[in-house]
């Protein structure tokens, strides 16, 4: 069974308690009438969906309830960090190389 | 003379034994409930006013006589108190902003007790039950085969799981089931 690391509850418990909910980092445009259809398309819609590391939101839905991020392999699936929602993106080197 | 009507609120299960001697499943008693969602600012004041501490660390609970506090998420706290005590209306003029729902009737809670009680919760839950990473006093919201629960440890050999009311009869089964399987 997986282990997620929920930051908020501190400890790392069962995937069966967390949902996905996408990719992490992106920001809704303050100015969003302002925003062109094509701007608009990128921000909604457009996913990097990349093959390795990737910035994720998580839900620890049927715990604590809190919104988290993380940072997973996607070719092994492995959680590579959690951290709390408003913590700064870690940078990619910090993974480069870890559990492939 | 119009006869007056009163309906008598019937909780599932209600007075239903079950499991086996090594974990016993008792439906434990009506008691009021509160869903308190709140931030640092508001917890003084409701802890007073519930004459119950709501408890800052994670995975935490308060207990009184008859009463818990339990932490379910940074900002969110099931408050129970198996007197039946009302307590919406001792939380007129706290000031700072909260949330309080009364959900006494929404839940059902199972007590299971005996040496075979982590076992049985185990073939379903996947809390990691060994004492010394769930403690007595520890309580966690999680999942029970596909049925939401809150999992507390009352004691070593005595767990409270606080279940929605229409899960009761399926959280049961499957407890039931587990305790009769449940063998040293
Ligand atoms: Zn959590």
């Amino acid at each position: 069974m997986l282990l997620i690391h929920c930051p908020y509850c501190g400890e790392a418990r069962s995937e069966l308690e967390f949902a996905g909910a996408g990719e992490a980092h992106i920001a809704r445009p303050e100015n969003i009438t302002e925003v062109s259809d094509e701007d608009f398309a990128q921000y909604f819609f457009m996913r990097t969906n990349p093959k390795g590391i990737h910035y994720e939101r998580w839900r620890h839905i049927h715990g604590c309830g809190r919104f988290f991020n993380a940072v997973r392999d996607t070719v092994s699936d492995r959680f590579l960090k959690t951290y709390k929602t408003g913590e700064p993106k870690p940078d990619r080197a910090e993974f480069e190389g870890e559990g492939r | 003379m119009v006869e007056e009507l009163v309906a008598t609120r019937t909780t599932p299960l209600s007075g239903t034994y079950g499991g086996s001697g090594l974990a016993r499943l008792v439906i434990a008693g009506d008691a009021t409930r509160l869903s308190v969602r709140a931030g640092e600012e508001a917890l003084g004041a409701l802890s007073g006013a519930l004459d119950i501490e709501l408890p800052r660390a994670p995975l935490s609970a308060s207990v009184t006589d008859g009463g818990y506090a339990f932490w379910l998420g940074p900002d969110e706290w099931l408050v129970i108190n198996e007197h039946g005590e009302e307590m919406i209306p001792r939380l007129q003029g706290i000031e700072a902003p909260f949330s309080a729902v009364d959900v006494s009737h929404r839940n059902v809670a199972v007590t299971v007790v005996g040496p075979g009680a982590a076992a049985a919760i185990n073939a379903a839950c996947p809390q990691d039950l060994r004492p010394d990473r769930f403690p007595v006093g520890k309580v966690v919201r999680t999942v029970l085969g596909k049925a939401e629960i809150v999992l507390f440890r009352k004691e070593e050999n005595t767990f409270r799981i606080e279940c929605w009311r229409s899960f009761a009869p399926y959280v049961f089964g499957l407890l039931d089931q587990a305790a009769k399987d449940t063998a040293y």
